[in-house]
């Protein structure tokens, strides 16, 4: 196990400097550096630049040196010192502003991926043990609209249902007395009577993925022989299912963590825009929309990081579930 | 017309299809005379046949067909459907709701005109549909001249009003006064293209870097693999959105477009290598290979005349499943506003507009082009699962 878990990380190594390497392609590719972009927003704006404090940033970020070095500097700085950057737009430093949305959007994830799994569950027990049942038409049919409908497009379906039906707005992740406030029981209670909502919009593909592959495993498996040897000497029907064939069907539970994550990731960047809520999302947004690299590239490096990351998580609890994947590394 | 094909197909095979599927390959001693009747069109049949038979059965599949059928021809036809061209607008009708056309045996066709109302406080435009104004509608009315297909100069509009000044918003205008019918209309060429063109590109991608890997295996199998893994574990959109952003804002619609659609393939190859390389493998040790390397037959024609038309029907299948996908993440870019933009017409563009809930309650038509894309993507994958179900005609 453990033999496993160091060749699992090894194997990540290579990935996260692919991360970032690409995380710091797109900080380059909009035209101009860094500076240029903030020399002529600060002449627009109709201030005096300051040639010391030009030097001096230059100095920081390694301008003018040779993409590699650049590199170096940016990501020996990230590593070493936790330093991500400046933000132009916001005129603070990336890591504070990264800091402040980040543990809403692991909640957010996290919670969401927990709530698939509950949601999933059930049903496609429910839809493999009762095939053809109308129950399983219902869930079969609402898997496949909940693939086919865009997570924005469900978002603004209940923000104009909530709106219109019963005159609430939705949207944001406090409410307005709470915003600001610090933390307290009531804050927390506020912030789970309105996570739901972004928590249903999110899950709702992934849902009704897992559905189908919960139904298509456990269909197969209790069609195996030793489900029919079993049934053949007496054993009840409720325990014939759940004491192994649903065992052996619960893999892609942990192994679709891995596309699940990103997928998640991905749509919370959309579903955050349009609910307006106070995680990366959002921020990411308007970052690339007002070309404020460091921060764009940094949320896109720190976003990705952590899907890997839960990714690695998902493989070891999987490996140690299922031994057939822990031999099979070898 | 794909009706009327698959009504007489259908005719001649239920006799034979689907009594016999099951036991068609074994049983040709067994069999009685009707199973033999049946077992002489399979064993007759060509493979492309057998799949089109087993996609058949598929109800459902057959109705995503259709629909998919339509909204392409919608899209070849755009500009004789849409009554009015992309850059048509009346200001005089921001937000108009939509009309109901109504049918006059003796008269023929028409909508009810708007008495429209400013509100004293916030300025803001509202419309009542107004009963007693009646604007006649006609079929194949001229209008504004437009290229068919770009070379043939016409003017017809298979429906609009007679008198071209009339308003006439089938559903509902825009921020703009832009008829959002013909905007949906136009939309559909986008939205619809960028799925092929993109998974085009993809598929070369894909079916390159995943049959080298599948086939030769070893280091090079396992670098791309690397790849392949490494591109799956990120998060699409913050990419996608990344790459976008980079894109210079002085370039053209055209430009963009395919800027776009390249930044989709490059990250959406990943599933077809994936599934590419997975048939490349179970394939390589078979003793058809074997005997077409043994005979000299070269490594190209072993790889593209020998093994790739035995899983050319999974590939179609993963190529159908891939371009709803394409067509949702287009629509997500755009509707954030880093895809297409405002010349360009696609779905995602029009959705734009209806990021705001406060819009959204005075103009829920706003919503619609959503609709569109659901009901294009739902009737993709219902084709692509049928073929996935269909590609392997032989089993069982």
């Amino acid at each position: 196990m453990l033999t496993f878990i160091a060749r699992r990380c090894l194997f990540m190594v290579p990935t996260l400097v692919a991360i970032s390497l690409v995380a710091f392609a797109i900080i380059q590719l909009p035209p101009g550096d860094y500076l240029t972009t903030m020399v002529s927003r600060l002449e627009s704006e109709g201030q005096s630049v300051d040639q010391a404090m030009l030097d001096g940033l230059r100095e920081r970020y390694g301008l003018g040196q040779p993409l590699h070095e650049q590199y170096l500097k940016w990501i020996s700085g990230i590593l070493l010192h936790g330093d991500f950057g400046q933000s132009f737009e916001y005129g603070t430093s990336v890591a504070g502003l990264i800091g402040d949305r980040l543990p809403l959007s692991i909640l957010l994830t996290v919670t969401t991926l927990l709530a698939t799994w509950i949601m999933a569950f059930p049903v496609g027990l429910y839809s493999a043990v009762r095939q053809y049942s109308a129950g399983d038409y219902i869930a079969t049919t609402l898997g496949f609209l909940g693939l086919a409908i865009p997570n924005f497009m469900i978002a603004l379906g209940l923000m104009y249902v909530m709106h219109t039906v019963f005159g609430y707005s939705v949207g944001g992740l406090f409410s307005p007395e709470f915003r600001d406030a610090a933390w307290s029981l009531a804050k927390v209670g506020d912030l789970m009577a309105h996570l739901w909502i972004p928590m249903v919009v999110l899950g709702t593909a992934g849902t009704a993925g897992l559905i189908r592959i919960l139904r298509a495993n456990l269909l197969d498996e209790v069609r195996k022989p030793y489900v029919m040897a079993a049934r053949a000497r007496g054993v009840p029907e409720r325990r014939l299912v759940l004491k192994y064939p649903l065992r052996v069907a619960m893999n892609p539970f942990v192994s679709t963590v891995g596309w699940v994550l990103p997928a998640l990731i991905s749509g919370e960047v959309i579903v955050a825009s349009v609910l307006n809520l106070p995680t990366t999302g959002p921020l990411l947004l308007g970052a690339l929309q007002s070309q404020d690299m460091y921060l764009a590239g940094s949320i896109i490096l720190v976003v990705s990081v952590l899907t890997v990351i839960g990714t690695l998580l998902s493989d070891i609890l999987l490996a140690w579930l299922d031994p057939r994947v822990r031999l099979g590394y070898r | 017309m794909a009706h009327t094909t698959a009504g007489t197909d259908a005719a001649t095979a239920t006799d034979s299809g689907p009594a016999t599927d099951t036991d068609a390959g074994t049983d040709s001693v067994t069999g009685g005379e009707t199973a033999a009747r049946g077992d002489d069109r399979w064993s007759s049949a060509s493979q492309r046949r057998l799949v089109w038979w087993k996609f058949r059965q598929h109800k459902l599949a057959m109705a995503g067909l259709v629909v998919t059928g339509l909204v392409y021809l919608i899209a070849l036809f755009a500009d004789v459907i849409a009554p009015f061209g992309t850059s048509t607008f009346d200001a005089e009708y921001t937000y108009a709701p939509p009309q109901r056309i109504h049918v006059d045996w003796g008269e023929g066709l028409y909508v009810h005109g708007y008495t429209s109302t400013v509100d004293e406080e916030t300025l803001q435009l509202s419309f009542e549909i107004d009963e007693t104004q009646r604007i006649e509608l006609g079929l194949f009315v001229k209008g504004e001249e437009y290229e068919l297909f770009g070379l043939i100069p016409w003017d017809r509009h298979l429906i609009g009003p007679v008198d071209p000044d009339e308003p006439m918003y089938l559903m509902g205008g825009t921020r703009t006064g832009h008829d959002l019918f013909s905007r949906i209309v136009h939309g559909t060429r986008v939205s619809m293209t960028i799925g092929l063109v993109g998974v085009a590109m993809a598929f070369v991608l894909g079916v390159v870097l995943g049959g080298v890997s599948g086939y030769f295996g070893g280091r090079t199998d396992m670098a791309i693999q690397r790849l392949v893994e490494f591109f799956m574990s990120l998060p699409s959109i913050p990419l996608w959105l990344g790459l976008a952003a980079a894109l210079p804002p002085g370039w053209g619609p055209m430009q963009r477009y395919f800027a776009i659609t390249t930044i989709l393939a490059v990250i959406a190859w990943t599933d077809l290598a994936r599934v590419v390389r997975g048939r490349f493998l179970s394939l390589r040790n078979e003793e058809f290979v074997t005997a077409a390397l043994l005979d000299g037959c070269s490594r190209p024609r072993v790889i593209f005349r020998h093994m790739l038309p035995s899983f050319s029907s999974h590939l179609i299948a993963s190529v159908t499943l891939s371009i709803p996908a394409m067509i949702l993440a287009e629509t997500s870019l755009s509707f954030l506003g880093l895809g297409l933009q405002a010349p360009a017409v696609s779905w995602g563009v029009l959705l734009q507009d209806a990021q705001n809930v406060r819009v959204l309650s005075t103009a829920p038509w706003l919503m619609l082009p959503g609709l569109c894309v659901i009901i294009t993507v739902l009737a993709l994958n219902f084709v692509g699962d049928g073929l996935r179900d269909a590609a392997d005609p032989y089993k069982r």
